[in-house]
């Protein structure tokens, strides 16, 4: 599974959620199919993506929030798992895509790569539901289902260690983030979960 | 425990009276009534920490979210939690409010403490976060609400260490 499809096949489920993403080719990405102000892209602080997602899930209950992860950022910060797990906020998917590698720097291998299973930690940590997948209908199932248990739900989606030319966009750090928080302040509430 | 209640009251006050909503924090010694406090507060939210960075992305969440934080951690925390502050909150402008224990100064007796305390001031200098002592009652509510209020005008991180004098009573 390549992740620019998987980001493409859940595109449109993402309308009027808090999506926020780590750095690198799921920002560049996403981008590339269409930035929306409801996005953040979290371009370094590996790790917290998730801490954040977190934070706007805990103060904001109503709101449906969606955290694009990845296996080297996870790796940073898996003492954040035993957080997410521990507060449990409902409204919060947390997907992480795992190609196995430090993909920006050149494609060195992470320990997902000798076998780490980051959905086992996640399970273990105390996320109530989790799944790995590793085709694009597995994928879409997993998040639509997610979406509609109203859990916390950590979802690892193998992904082949392929990404965009270049990770550098026209979108501004600040820019984003000031949009972001805009966005964040008229936003009102959730949107209704996909039909399964 | 020879931890100040009344101190960490009014320090807990203080930060009610700022509208903090949202507290992370780590145990630590000097914490403890603080984080009960706040453990036992039906209006505020606190999260229980595994790293004091995780604190950071909290925060960062919770403020662009429209609810303000504090992040009430050891020295030792703030030095793990520096690549957060400098590639989160400073990148991206995220006002920070910082309660750090300040271990390691004098009269301290644990060992393990005293090489945090030497280098606390320096790294806050180095990263160029505005910073003051808590360590008298008198100046606990206004030195809280200026700190936040200059966290909040710059968008930036700001700190407060909490010192022995004000969180310890022999």
């Amino acid at each position: 599974m390549l992740r620019l499809e998987a980001l493409k096949s859940v595109y449109e489920k993402l309308e009027n959620r808090v999506v926020i993403t780590i750095m690198g080719a799921v920002a560049a990405e996403l981008q590339s199919i269409g930035h929306r102000p409801n996005f953040f892209y979290l371009q370094h602080a590996m790790g917290l993506a998730s801490s954040m997602g977190l934070g706007v899930a805990l103060t904001r209950p109503e709101l449906s929030v969606v955290v694009f992860d990845g296996d080297g950022s996870i790796l940073m910060n898996l003492g954040g798992l035993t957080t997410l797990a521990r507060y449990r906020p409902r409204n919060l998917v947390h997907v992480v895509f795992d190609n196995e590698s430090l993909l920006s720097v050149g494609g060195f291998p992470t320990a997902t790569s000798t076998g780490s299973d980051i959905a086992g930690m996640a399970a273990a940590a105390g996320v109530p539901r989790t799944a790995t997948v590793r085709t694009l209908d597995e994928f879409v199932g997993a998040f639509d289902t997610a979406l509609a248990s109203h859990e916390l739900t950590t979802i690892v989606a193998k992904v082949d260690a392929k990404g965009p030319a270049g990770f550098v966009t026209d979108l501004a750090l600040l820019e984003n983030r000031f949009e972001f928080q805009r966005w964040l302040k008229s936003a009102t509430s959730r949107p209704p979960s996909p039909a399964s | 425990m020879p931890v100040s209640v009344d101190h960490s009251r009014l320090i807990y006050d203080a930060l009610k009276e700022c509208g903090v909503g949202l507290v992370s924090a780590l145990p630590e010694t000097w914490l403890v009534h603080l984080i009960r406090m706040a453990e036992d507060d039906p209006e505020m939210i606190l999260v229980r920490l595994a790293k004091e960075e995780e604190g950071v992305g909290l925060s960062a969440g919770a403020h662009l979210a429209g609810t303000k934080s504090a992040m009430l951690m050891q020295n030792h925390g703030f030095l793990a939690s520096v690549n957060g502050i400098v590639s989160c909150a400073q990148l991206y402008r995220i006002p920070l409010l910082m309660l750090i224990s300040h271990r390691g100064e004098f009269g301290e007796r644990d060992p393990w403490q005293t090489e945090g305390g030497g280098v606390t001031e320096h790294v806050l200098q180095a990263l160029r976060i505005p910073f003051a002592y808590l360590d008298s009652p008198s100046h606990v509510a206004h030195r809280i609400r200026k700190a936040q209020t200059l966290a909040y005008s710059s968008n930036k991180p700001v700190a407060l260490l909490l010192c022995r004098d004000l969180m310890w009573t022999e």
